[in-house]
């Protein structure tokens, strides 16, 4: 899992380069968990190369969901696979995170 | 025909049996999401096996076989770890999750809501945990 940040003064993107599993997802969690990613006012995370997502990867976006709303931090995900796209879907997760097609629309939330 | 494969209690070993899964299905030119599932629902037990059951011992052994026969996908893993009971499994509450900030037990949802049929047996020291799932 390859983790590529690109912040501009009220953004960070973070893109996803590989498969989210029980073993890989611990190095998201830790650039998540880096106090000054509450300093920005919205989070987009590029899911274009996110090839695979387990539980271990759906629960760290989940743990840090609330963490993010209550600093006013927006995350959203974007260019997500149709097969990762449903495995958010299977647990009705795409109805409690905000995950849209493309970066320009990701940019417009 | 049945595929087997014995992998360490490491989680680094994840890729490797979600690789062999997939060599498993490819011949049988699933659908992506369909293929994905499959992978998914194996990589959720094996990690609960691997984590839970043998606390991350690379002296432990998982014994896994697969096999895809009569139009069905069939898994079994088996390991003499501690044994999971179902019966103390409750279907969890995403946003409840969600306002905890809780990191995982979401992984045996994806399972049961994946696969057609999920079974755990325990004989003397050995846990089987066998997934099954009609196929197109």
């Amino acid at each position: 899992m390859k983790i590529v940040p690109h912040a501009t003064t009220d953004t960070l993107t973070l893109a996803l380069d590989g498969e989210l599993d029980a073993s890989s997802s611990v190095s998201l969690d830790t650039e998540l968990t880096k106090p000054d990613v509450l300093d920005y006012r919205k989070v987009m995370i590029d899911c274009q190369r996110l090839n695979y997502i387990s539980s271990a990867g759906l629960g760290v976006f989940i743990s840090h969901l609330q963490r993010f709303q209550d600093a006013g931090v927006k995350l959203v995900f974007f260019n997500m696979q149709d097969k990762v796209h449903n495995v958010f879907e299977i647990l009705g997760l795409d109805s409690l995170m905000t995950i849209v097609p493309t970066q320009q629309e990701a940019t417009a939330v | 025909m049945q595929h087997t494969i014995r992998v360490s209690c490491s989680r680094s070993n994840l890729k490797t049996v979600r690789d062999f899964v997939a060599g498993v299905l490819q011949e049988h030119q699933l659908s992506d999401i369909l293929q994905n599932q499959i992978i998914l629902a194996v990589d959720e037990i094996v990690a609960n096996l691997i984590i839970h059951s043998n606390q991350e011992d690379e002296h432990k052994h998982l014994d896994i076989r697969v096999e895809i026969a009569d139009h069905e996908f069939r898994f079994e893993a088996e390991d003499d770890g501690q044994s999971f009971s179902p019966t103390e499994y409750r279907d969890p509450d995403l946003q409840e999750h969600i306002r905890i900030g809780k990191k995982g037990g979401v992984g045996i949802a994806l399972v049961n809501r994946i696969m057609d049929h999920v079974e755990y047996t325990t004989i003397g020291t050995r846990n089987f945990c066998r997934l099954s799932k009609r196929l197109p």
